[in-house]
């Protein structure tokens, strides 16, 4: 989504009010102007029948009695745990993603030769067609038992943090596996976002800084980082939507139960995701279990298009002051 | 979402069909008794559960290539949730579930069509236990053990408890790993029951369904494939998976003793007396509780659901004419045993072939 509003902001402001006076037409205007306006349409008419559904089924699962909800204890509390799961798991694959996309996208952009540098580009978009599913069984087979050890040492050394409360997990099937995997999921989209930005850092300011006397550091820190920042925030929301919707991969890797809500990464108690607990017991529901699990499909989107919002007021507020323009 | 949930069901499906095909290099081919027909038309589609699912892939290519070549039968591994939401709303000539329809789904399925829903099952599964250690294959357990080892009241292998049950058993030191379906799966609800007809507190403290809230320490894993991995690769796994799929994977299992006090191996043989000794009525709505003899006491069945009035003649032949044949052809049954089911007992087989003429008799 946030491409095509990108487009948008680029449009030159005589388009704005419709075509500009006396521009002549010709067949193949209006059809091309017909059919953009029509795909236009068609997007939101998508988004508006998928909305229509969600609140529709999920409407029963909404004003049904606490005691028929899966779970007995009512509508709120069977989507908090794993709302919160699902937030905990996309917020701390950020952390981890987020950082090392920008220091990938510095590299290819400014530090690596042109051979290293398109070849890392190559590879990293090939990161982007690894199908999910392989992604999880990675996790669970490869990352999981690795991490074994290195959890069990951050609950000995690092228990008093509450992430690394423990006890850690015997199995490495835990959130922290999770988190990893869904920032490994998310890191081709956030890198490329950025690095097309860092490319474009006007040449003027670079040289202007370096014949100031910076350093390239200094230079990378007063010219390309500022002109990047509304890339980097729309790099990591393109992730965080990602990660927010991520099914197959966690599903895959949790061990979760229902009804747990903690901060702690490493331990076996895990709270599932909306996307994951939705795959999972989709195929065995019948009758309200079914609404209760489109209501917090409803939440999974509602909170998707809070985060998109959010990601582009900040772009926008900031872009005054980016050196973008 | 649809497509996530497509993506989910292609691994399953992917082994389902692997399973089917190797059915078919082993299973030769040329049964007596069968003869191929070709008088039926039509297209049937059925959707449900996924326990079944490589017996009626199997049943279904062979029927619609050696016996009616004529007819396509589609059946939809969704889920048994799936396959009741999908009777009650019509969309599929029948549905299949590994339990049968409740009373206020019956009433749905009235007002459906305008006349009653017919419900039969034609074939019995059991859940057994599997072990990590190939070295306790045949370990003795009870209702009773299998659920304190879920709820992490008994945490090693050398408990007292289990001695108690395995006098003869060099018993390790190893901690258990429980094991369980992250899934919503009929595999769970067959489980579940058992351990809630038969101990008081997994009754009140986890009750039965297709996904319960698990103890926070144990190991979730989707599918059977999920469940085996937890137990292959977790040293002192137990996990709980279909019959079908314990004997095509070839994993150590443990004897469960049933309400006569005996220990059984699960093999077919013990799930089909289970299916004997289990009192079934006419209504066919039914568990198997309570199994003692030569039962395998986890034992399951999976429910045909389908309409009394309302298909087109083409249809009804077809519907009546397929389960008629899975249950009566000796190859259907050899396609059963080979892929791990049991059929049922001659009895009940003539009761449900009985049932059978009802659909479409309004």
């Amino acid at each position: 989504m946030p491409p095509t509003k990108e487009s948008k902001r680029d449009r030159p402001p005589a388009a704005e009010g419709g075509r500009p006076r006396g521009t002549p037409q010709r067949l193949g205007d209006r059809v091309f102007s017909g059919a953009s306006t029509g795909a236009g349409v068609l997007i939101l008419v998508i988004l508006a029948g998928v909305a229509a559904f969600l609140i529709a089924e999920a409407w029963p699962a909404l004003w049904a009695d606490s005691e028929d909800v899966t779970g007995g204890d009512g509508i709120v509390l069977y989507i908090w745990p794993v709302l919160f799961g699902t937030l905990i798991s996309a917020a701390f694959a950020l952390v981890i993603a987020t950082p090392l996309a920008v220091a990938i996208a510095l590299f290819i952009s400014h530090y690596a030769p042109r051979r290293v540098a398109s070849l890392l580009g190559y590879v990293i978009d090939l990161l982007a067609a690894v199908p999910s599913i392989i992604f999880g069984l990675w996790g669970v087979a490869e990352l999981a038992p690795m991490t074994v050890g290195p959890t069990e040492w951050l609950a000995d050394n690092l228990g008093f943090i509450p992430l690394f409360d423990g006890p850690a997990s015997a199995t490495g099937r835990t959130m922290l596996v999770a988190v990893i995997v869904l920032a490994v999921m998310i890191l081709p989209i956030a890198t490329a976002v950025i690095r097309e930005a860092f490319l474009q850092t006007p040449r003027l300011h670079e040289e202007a800084s370096l014949a100031l006397g910076a350093t390239r550091w200094e230079m990378i820190r007063m010219a390309v980082l500022p002109f990047g920042r509304s890339a980097i925030i729309g790099g990591s929301m393109l992730g965080l939507g990602r990660a927010l919707g991520e099914t197959m991969a966690v599903a895959i890797v949790l061990s979760a139960n229902r009804d747990i809500v903690s901060f702690d990464l490493i331990s076996s108690a895990n709270s599932s995701t909306i996307a994951a607990n939705i795959a999972l017991s989709f195929p065995e529901s019948s009758g309200l279990d079914v609404n209760t699990l489109i209501a917090s499909g409803l939440v999974l989107f509602a909170v998707t298009l809070l985060v998109n919002m959010g990601a582009r007021a900040v772009i926008n507020r900031r872009r005054e002051f980016s050196g973008a323009n | 979402m649809r497509n996530r949930l497509v993506r989910a069901a292609a691994p399953a499906a992917a082994a389902a069909v692997l399973l089917a095909m190797c059915a078919g290099c082993s299973g030769g081919g040329d049964g007596e008794g069968t003869v191929t027909r070709g008088t039926l038309t039509g297209e049937l589609t059925g959707s449900g559960a996924t326990f079944p699912d490589p017996l009626f892939q199997e049943w279904m290519s062979y029927y619609s290539e050696s016996i009616e070549t004529r007819v396509s039968i589609d059946y939809h591994a969704v889920g048994s949730g799936g396959g009741i939401e999908q009777f009650l709303s019509d969309t599929v000539d029948f549905g299949s579930s590994e339990r049968y329809l409740q009373e206020s789904e019956l009433t749905v399925a009235g007002d459906v069509r305008g006349c009653a829903a017919v419900q039969f099952p034609v074939v019995f599964g059991a859940v057994v236990i599997a072990l990590n250690d190939d070295a306790l294959d045949g370990l003795i357990l009870t209702s009773e053990v299998i659920a304190r080892v879920y709820d992490r009241q008994i945490t090693h292998y050398d408990d007292p408890a289990i001695a108690a049950l395995n006098p003869g058993m060099e018993l390790p030191h190893e901690e258990i790993v429980p094991v369980h379906r992250s899934d919503g799966s009929g595999t769970t609800y067959v489980f579940t029951r058992y351990l809630t007809t038969e101990v008081g507190f997994w009754a009140e403290e986890y009750a039965e369904g297709t996904d319960i809230d698990w103890h926070a320490d144990t190991l979730g894993g989707e599918g059977n494939e999920g469940v085996a991995r937890g137990v292959t690769e977790n040293p002192g796994g137990l996990g709980y998976v279909n019959q079908s799929y314990a004997l095509s994977a070839g994993l150590a299992t443990a004897r469960v003793v049933n309400e006569d006090g005996v220990p059984i191996e699960p093999t077919l043989a013990a799930t089909t007396a289970a299916s004997e000794e289990a009192e079934i009525p006419d209504d066919f709505q039914f568990t198997i509780d309570d199994i003692g003899g030569d039962g395998y006491p986890i034992t399951g069945a999976n429910w045909i659901f389908a309409y009394e009035c309302g298909y087109d003649d083409e249809t009804a032949a077809l519907l009546r004419d397929f389960w008629t044949w899975a249950l009566e052809d000796t190859q259907a049954d050899r396609f059963a045993a080979e892929l791990g089911y049991a059929p049922m007992g001659r009895d009940l087989k003539e009761r449900v072939i009985r049932e059978i003429a009802r659909v479409n008799s309004r």
